[in-house]
């Protein structure tokens, strides 16, 4: 329970005001199409070098949170999903929406959020610290086997090719190799002066997540948004509440489907509100009211994409292990406070820690507050046009990766990886996984000199990595995800055509 | 698959494999060579994948990408050129704020849907992009305290 001891520094002036512009600006941020939650955090992370490390995460969390939840904002009101995760949340909130009880999915949608939320964060809070102390225990060889499952897994996972994604975490993995060598001091791969002391992560996650979508707006040249925004008519927060706990199928259905999604490193929300929402529709005995404008569909679909979000950051806060995209995001956050989250995390920086995960808990229950307020304001930016938000997003860009060293050669590796990162995802390739490699690539080598060290000393190499049950079932798990994945690959490949692979794909993008 | 992506999937995944063939040359030619044991690893890992990857975009066996359709790159081209002379050239050589600003308000004027010949969409795009700058100098200049280069002009 030491969580408790620190509920109180979400409460100073500065923190608690925070709390409200991450939550209430990611509302905003979230409901508009194309601003995807990673994408809202690396460019939010500029502006957190003034603040205290503990601030910069509040402000940093609330994004997070309050991204995931806003993007049913323009799922149901537009039929456009803010994000990923608010595919599902479109099947039946707009259909609700149209029948004029846009409220009462707005509500759904936000009540729900809050209380997957809740859970994934108090799963977070009673979770982390007994992963921290079983942490503990791990040596270089498994916190090697760790990095390289933490690649492997999003780089399989994420996306529909295998080998591309895995290609994608390596081409990651690369990029964190160039410039000084920690150990001997050798330069390596440093073919223009912009990379010399490296590439840095912040302007590298900027790159990687606003370009691609900058230059997709580009790519639908001239074009107006003609999705006609639904009015929101008014409808008793007190019926939508009762509605909440008496569809509790499917509401314990989203919120456990979230939190266990949001374990695994890889899955993110996009999964678990489809996987939610399919469970929910199979399981309920008005199954074929589900894409007709159900209220147990918002339900399942919105709590479960929230109850994703604790979790995804239960390895990074213990094992420095980013479980997705946004965790990564994150993680990058955390590094340039100066703050190494793993097993020492807690006794380290217990106020930076828990302060944080306090806020998140906090934050959910404001963002449910205030979804409702924001929801109409939310609507109107989320139409915004294009143009607009494309050169809003690339000088937002431009600023942001300047502002971190103040340096040209930063602005120019942001430049580059976003605009190459653009037309290798034309052709299957994943941003995740090359971000995961990027920033796990200087654990894994570290370690792995380390360990190279350790066994030079005592036993050989190959004895120290590949023997000892934890090595063994690390090995495991990245060779049973890559398996896993390969058969799926296959088996979807069996069983759609080529028309629907382009299909879904065009979808997607 | 047309024959139009199957040409550019061979394009780019020769090109990535290029880069692997590179990166590994470089790490297991150059010394010293305890500096490059993680590099000589991943990149055989890399270069194995790159070159499946390319020799299925030869076959013609790839399932995953639709690659560039030339609208979609019609569309793309002169924005990409605007952020790329901004970024690699006019912030520095004109000013962070004057390059970032008049970049704005090209990509506006090429990329917002009302009509040219109106007055008003061209008050309306100035407005906005005034709007901008002064949310971007009250941010990054006022607030962070970022020195941007400022070089001819601001």
């Amino acid at each position: 329970m030491e969580f408790l001891a620190y509920f109180g520094d979400v409460f100073t002036p500065i923190n608690f005001a925070l709390l409200l512009l991450g939550t209430i600006g990611g509302l905003i941020l979230g409901a508009t199409p194309g601003l995807s939650p990673t994408m809202a955090v690396a460019l939010l992370i500029p502006f957190t070098f003034k603040l205290e490390p503990a601030q910069g995460l509040i402000l940093l969390g609330a994004a997070y949170t309050s991204t995931v939840a806003g993007g049913a904002v323009s799922a149901i009101l537009l039929k456009i999903p803010g994000a990923p995760a608010n595919i599902a949340t479109t099947l039946d909130g707009h259909t609700m929406a149209q029948k004029g009880q846009g409220a009462r999915a707005l509500q759904l949608s936000f009540l729900a959020s809050a209380v997957g939320g809740v859970f994934g964060v108090l799963l977070l809070i009673f979770l982390t610290p007994l992963l921290a102390q079983w942490a503990l225990a791990f040596g270089p060889s498994h916190l090697f086997w760790l990095a390289i499952l933490g690649v492997t897994v999003i780089g399989s996972l994420d996306g529909s090719s295998v080998v591309k994604g895995l290609l994608s975490g390596c081409i990651g993995l690369w990029l964190a190799t160039i410039g000084f060598d920690d150990i001997m001091g050798a330069q390596r791969f440093i073919f223009h002066p912009s990379v010399s002391g490296g590439i840095n992560v912040i302007p590298a996650l900027i790159g990687l997540f606003a370009i691609p979508q900058v230059i997709t707006m580009f790519a639908k040249g001239r074009i107006s948004l003609d999705a006609e925004v639904l009015s929101v008519e008014r409808h008793p927060i007190k019926d939508a509440v009762a509605e909440v706990f008496r569809r509790s199928r499917a509401l314990t259905i989203g919120t456990l489907t979230g939190s266990i999604i949001g374990l695994i490193p890889g899955v993110g929300g996009q999964i678990a509100g489809l996987v939610a929402y399919d469970q929910s529709k199979k399981m309920s005995p008005e199954r074929d009211k589900f894409g007709t404008g159900h209220s147990e569909g918002v339900i399942a679909a919105e709590s479960a994409n929230n109850a994703m979000v604790g979790p995804s950051l239960v390895p990074l806060l213990t094992l420095s292990i980013p479980g997705s995209p946004t965790a990564a995001v994150l993680l990058g956050g955390l590094l340039i406070h100066g703050i190494f989250p793993g097993s020492d995390l807690f006794d380290n920086n217990p106020d930076v820690a828990w302060t944080f995960i306090n806020s998140m808990l906090i934050g959910q229950i404001l963002m449910c507050v205030f979804g409702l307020y924001v929801a109409g304001l939310a609507a109107r930016v989320a139409q915004v046009p294009n143009a607009v938000m494309a050169a809003i997003v690339l000088g937002l860009a431009v600023f942001g990766s300047y502002s971190v060293q103040n340096s040209m050669g930063d602005v120019y590796v942001m430049m580059a990886l976003g605009t190459g990162m653009y037309f290798l995802e034309r052709f299957g390739f994943s941003a995740a996984p090359l971000v995961l490699g990027l920033i796990l690539g200087p654990i894994a080598e570290a370690n792995f000199i380390q360990g190279s060290m350790i066994a030079n000393a005592t036993s050989s190499v190959g004895q120290y990595f590949f023997t000892g049950p934890l090595n063994l079932t690390l090995i495991a798990v990245v060779v049973a995800s890559i398996a896993y994945s390969v058969w799926m690959e296959l088996r979807s490949r069996r069983y759609t055509t080529k028309e629907d692979a382009v299909k879904k794909e065009e979808a997607l993008s | 698959m047309t024959d139009l992506p199957r040409t550019q999937h061979i394009i780019a995944s020769g090109l990535v494999a290029a880069v692997g063939v590179a990166v590994a040359f470089v790490s297991y030619t150059q010394e010293p060579a305890a500096a490059f044991l993680f590099p000589r690893m991943i990149s055989t890992v890399f270069v194995v994948l790159a070159l499946w990857t390319f020799g299925k975009a030869l076959m013609g066996r790839t399932k995953v990408g639709n690659g560039l359709d030339a609208r979609a790159l019609l569309n793309i081209l002169p924005g990409l050129l605007v952020a790329l002379v901004l970024v690699y050239w006019a912030a520095k050589w004109l000013g962070f704020y004057t390059a970032t600003t008049l970049a704005f308000f090209i990509l506006l004027s090429l990329y917002d849907p009302a009509p040219h010949g109106a007055v008003k969409t061209w008050i309306k795009r100035a407005l906005i992009t005034a709007g901008f700058l002064a949310v971007m100098y009250g941010l990054f200049a006022g607030l962070l305290n970022v020195f941007t280069p400022r070089e001819i002009f601001f």
